[in-house]
């Protein structure tokens, strides 16, 4: 009877250690999040619903009354849904993020398509190669494209000095300036994802499709890019949700007249001191990348169903 | 059209050809094909890197026109102790955000891995996904605004490194937990019954078998994490005060103005210090993955003598 | 469903099982209600396909589940809710589990680290166990420098290291190719029975069970379907299910025509069958006439007698090479196979496809199955 109880009081004990554990390794991390993550977007939401007074915005809840009153301001909504800029500046933004995505696509495919099919022993070298740029400072990498692009820069000087043009070309603060330095950035995260999943393709899929009569583009077609899809999805994912709200490219290599709406939420805060209507600005925006991301979990849950 | 685009692309006046024979379409073609399109990416990746190297030894005022060689902007680089201060915050900031980030980036994902039902676990891990899927402005902001608030009740925190700190920490706690739990996930959970049944608490487990198993995993996270704070130009201007520039705010802020070939002789040095290290460590990688399936072959042929 | 019959051995029970019953998300039933009795020394089976609940009733003796009903007693003392840490019992791994960053002999020496042991003892140990598993010039390397069949002793090593009162396997020979699994197979058995350890092993394959253990409990849909000695459980099934899972078998379904004490026959469609003991039965019950391949004789003549033949056209030859399994069909349509040993070098019986031929069998050579 004596070693029994002492073994339940073991029990117990190790039981109560157990669960302490647990509680703290979820509550320190969880907690950790929650300060830092969601509370100020819950703050951001509530900046946005009110208004600028002089140099603090108005408070919520309002005492005059003696009683708490919920006021809530929208003016700052209103104003992004009337105002052409700011709604433009959104549609330019996802305008420029989704030519982004489909330029890396177009330019990514191929590229690692090749790269899973060159041989096995030379493949981590290629990839290396592509993650190495990704190591360096994505700052100076956009500064040294403002050093290619400018009228007098590297590009239209040698471009001159062959004789091929006379007059510089005007890429600086163009579209095309913006373009290349969104390629360039995003193209990694496009290559990467899609690189891992062409390499895991079984080969013997497309010996399957050539034994059964298929031509290679036909087996390309119909077995590897439907195989593929995942990758495509993940990559597309990678690159335009950060697009959308990019402001360091546009800022360097855009014109004043880019629109992205990184820069405008940028500008309303730094600028023009007006907090509400930044938070409005940064609100919609999880809005508007909150809708890829629920199809994207959607197709990646349906996966793992299937998987199942 | 019915024909396929092979034989067209190979000669459009040959007669239908056999399954056998469609195999055979100019592998070559495609071969070069694929390397000249692989060659073209890689000097697109690397045209500008090498541009700006070549042209920080650059003798011009210039930064565009090539004059010729010199160590002038090297020497103002030393001189530039705006810059020189912006680098040591930078990488002190680097260094401390590295280290928060893996420690509770290896919490959570420990957390998410381990257990599968707890109250609040899909706002749990949707919050430790928010920093990387949110855009860094809205990041910033949201920090700020949330700091700002936190000032105005409590009279701190003072606007400046702890601040830049807590915000490179956020983000780089997302993506250590992604690089833990990504390890996590591999690791065979055997192992840790197996440890248990030898007589392991669960601490013990942890401590002597998933830490030590973890550790390439942390060296990985810190190694990024590390980079992502060194990098950041977003969350910093946001959160930074007054006397607080990191080496890519100060970099921006003179890229905004226009050229500046101090700034070529920076990203030459940054350039080649993370070259080096990123060489050495994929060596060192690729070496012990060669020995150690080296040492797995000899292992059978051993025994089947 | 049954419980184990008392071991025959007078030998006390080490392991008790009472009642046990796990539920997963309160509504999937793993293991159904079981009860069993180990006693030491035994190396007890648990054998059945994948989802028969055979793992889930290891892991719950070995702490990492907690059952849902019942109790589990070791030498006596209710252990039912110890962690694993706290348990005197160890498991070999299946595909080993070793930590892959210690050495072996670090490997080994964990569990014994664990218990706070002074280092000579440690070191001795360690020793002992290695030389018992032949590694003892492998101490220093780590494990992925070690071939399966090192790995596995590895394993064994470990898990012995300890002196546990009861050694868990599971699916011990699972993750080695098939040349490699029968001299495993005893030389496992062989360490197991040098140090004396009672052994619960978990399995699907019946071979390995049928060689290794002592006794076996045929396991399906969470419950005992059967518990006895391999040749029991093989000769002497108790329903179709185990007869079915446990190698090949024709059944016959027949109605009992005539009960005697000491011998009963039943008539079935192909045949009237003359078995020569009594069972619990009675006339004009259903029953199923279990007859194992390698128990039929295939001829050309027709046997003598009324009984325990059917005649047949050959379908199919299957050559093994050691014997030739023959598909016969009957008149009624039924595929009957028989084994037949190659015992000359040109196939013994002369028979081949289209042929009609006798297959016949001995009187006890059918187990009359009630249920």
């Amino acid at each position: 009877m004596m070693k029994n109880t002492s073994s339940m009081n073991k029990i117990s004990s190790a039981m109560s250690r157990l669960s302490n554990g647990r509680y703290l390794v979820i509550g320190v991390p969880y907690f950790w999040f929650l300060i830092l993550a969601l509370v100020p977007l819950l703050i951001v939401l509530k900046i946005s619903l009110s208004e600028m007074e002089s140099t603090s915005v108005s408070s919520m809840i309002d005492w005059t009354n003696g009683w708490p009153t919920v006021k809530l301001n929208f003016a700052s909504y209103m104003f992004i849904t009337t105002d052409a800029l700011y709604y433009q500046t959104y549609f330019s933004s996802i305008r420029y993020a989704l030519m982004t995505t489909v330029i890396c696509l177009i330019i990514a495919y191929p590229f690692a398509y090749f790269m899973a099919r060159s041989p096995k022993h030379i493949q981590p070298t290629l990839l290396m190669l592509i993650m190495l740029p990704f190591w360096t400072s994505f700052l100076l990498r956009i500064y040294a494209w403002k050093t290619l692009l400018v009228n007098n820069g590297v590009i239209n000087n040698v471009l001159m000095s062959i004789g091929v043009i006379h007059e510089p070309i005007a890429m600086m603060n163009t579209p095309f300036s913006l373009m290349v330095g969104m390629v360039y950035s995003y193209l990694p995260f496009m290559i990467l994802p899609l690189y891992a999943n062409l390499s895991k393709l079984d080969m013997r899929y497309l010996e399957a499709a050539a034994d059964l009569g298929a031509s290679p583009f036909k087996a390309f077609w119909l077995i590897t890019v439907p195989l593929s899809k995942a990758g495509i999805v993940a990559g597309s994912m990678l690159v335009f949700i950060p697009a959308v709200g990019e402001y360091v490219i546009p800022e360097l290599l855009g014109g004043s007249d880019t629109l992205m709406i990184g820069r405008v939420l940028w500008d309303e805060f730094f600028s023009n001191n007006d907090w509400p209507m930044a938070s409005a600005v940064a609100v919609v925006m999880i809005l508007l990348i909150m809708l890829p991301m629920a199809i994207y979990n959607k197709s990646q849950s349906e996966q793992a169903e299937s998987k199942a | 059209m019915k024909t396929d685009a092979n034989l067209d692309l190979k000669s459009g006046a040959k007669p239908v050809l056999k399954p056998s024979e469609k195999l055979a379409v100019s592998p070559k073609m495609i071969k070069w094909f694929s390397q000249s399109w692989m060659i073209a990416v890689y000097i697109f990746l690397y045209m500008p890197i090498v541009t700006l190297v070549i042209f920080s030894f650059n003798d011009s005022q210039v930064a565009t026109v090539w004059s010729h060689a010199s160590l002038r902007w090297y020497a103002a680089l030393m001189k530039d102790s705006d810059l020189i201060s912006a680098v040591l915050l930078s990488l002190k900031i680097a260094l401390l955000s590295a280290l928060i980030s893996v420690f509770f980036g290896t919490f959570t994902a420990f957390a998410l891995n381990r257990y599968k039902r707890f109250p609040g676990r899909t706002l749990f891990s949707s919050m430790a996904s928010t920093p990387l899927v949110m855009p860094d402005v809205i990041v910033g902001l949201s920090l700020l605004l949330m700091l700002v608030s936190l000032q105005h009740w409590l009279g701190y925190p003072e606007r400046g490194l702890f601040t830049i700190l807590l915000g490179h920490s956020l983000l780089g706690t997302a993506y250590a937990t992604v690089v833990v739990t990504s390890r996590l996930r591999e690791m065979d959970s055997k192992l840790d019954e197996a440890a248990m049944d030898l007589g392991c608490q669960p601490f013990q487990v942890f401590r002597l078998v998933t830490l030590p198993l973890l550790v390439p995993a942390l060296v990985s996270a810190f190694l990024l994490t590390f980079t992502l704070s060194f990098d950041d130009v977003v969350l910093s201007s946001f959160l930074s005060g007054p006397g607080y520039s990191t080496m890519p705010m100060v970099i921006f802020s003179r890229a905004r103005l226009g050229l500046n070939p101090t700034i070529n002789a920076v990203a030459t040095v940054t350039i080649a210090v993370v070259t080096i290290a990123v060489l050495a460590s994929s060596f060192y990688t690729s070496h012990q993955e060669r020995k150690r399936k080296r040492e797995t072959a000899q292992a059978y042929s051993d025994t089947n003598k | 469903m049954a419980t184990a019959p008392k071991a025959n051995i007078v030998r006390e029970d080490l392991l008790r099982v009472e009642g046990v019953t796990k539920i997963f998300d309160g509504a999937v039933k793993a293991v159904d209600n079981v009860s069993l009795t180990v006693a030491t020394g035994e190396i007890f089976a648990l054998l059945g396909g994948s989802g028969c609940g055979k793992s889930t009733l290891l892991r719950m003796l070995a702490g990492f589940e907690t059952p849902t009903k019942g109790r589990i007693f070791l030498a006596g003392e209710d252990i039912t809710d110890l962690p694993p840490y706290k348990r005197h019992i160890n498991m070999m791994f299946q595909s080993y589990a070793l930590f892959p960053h210690l050495s072996v002999w670090e490997n080994i020496a964990f569990g014994l680290k664990r218990d706070g042991l002074p280092n000579e003892q440690i070191n001795e140990q360690v020793e002992k166990m290695l030389a018992l598993v032949q590694l003892t010039k492998f101490a220093k390397r780590k494990p992925h420098q070690l071939s399966g069949g090192q790995q596995q002793r590895v394993a064994l090593a470990r898990s012995l290291a300890k002196r546990p009162k009861l050694l868990l396997l599971d699916e011990p020979l699972g993750a080695l190719d098939k040349k490699l699994r029968e001299t495993t197979q005893l030389e496992l058995v062989n360490i197991i029975e040098e140090v004396g350890v009672t052994c619960v092993l978990v399995t699907h394959d019946q071979e390995e069970a049928m060689t290794m253990a002592s006794r076996i409990a045929v396991m399906n849909e969470g419950y005992f379907m059967q518990v006895g000695a391999p040749d029991e459980v093989y000769e002497m099934p108790n329903s179709r299910q185990v007869a079915d899972f446990i190698g090949n078998v024709n059944i016959f379904d027949g109605v009992i025509e005539e009960d005697e004490a000491d011998h009963v026959t039943i008539r079935s469609e192909e045949c009237v069958h003359y078995v020569g003991h009594g069972i619990s039965g009675h006339t004009g019950m259903s029953v199923g006439v279990a007859l194992r391949p390698e128990k039929i004789l295939l001829t050309k003549e027709k046997p003598a007698g009324d009984y325990n033949w059917c005649m047949g056209e050959v379908t199919e030859m299957v050559y093994f090479g050691a014997h030739t399994t023959y598909h016969l069909k009957l008149a009624s349509g039924k595929v009957i196979k028989a084994q037949e040993l190659n015992n000359t070098r040109d196939l013994s019986c002369g028979l081949t496809w289209g042929d009609t031929a006798y297959a016949h069998w001995n009187e006890h050579a059918m187990v009359v199955l009630t249920q």
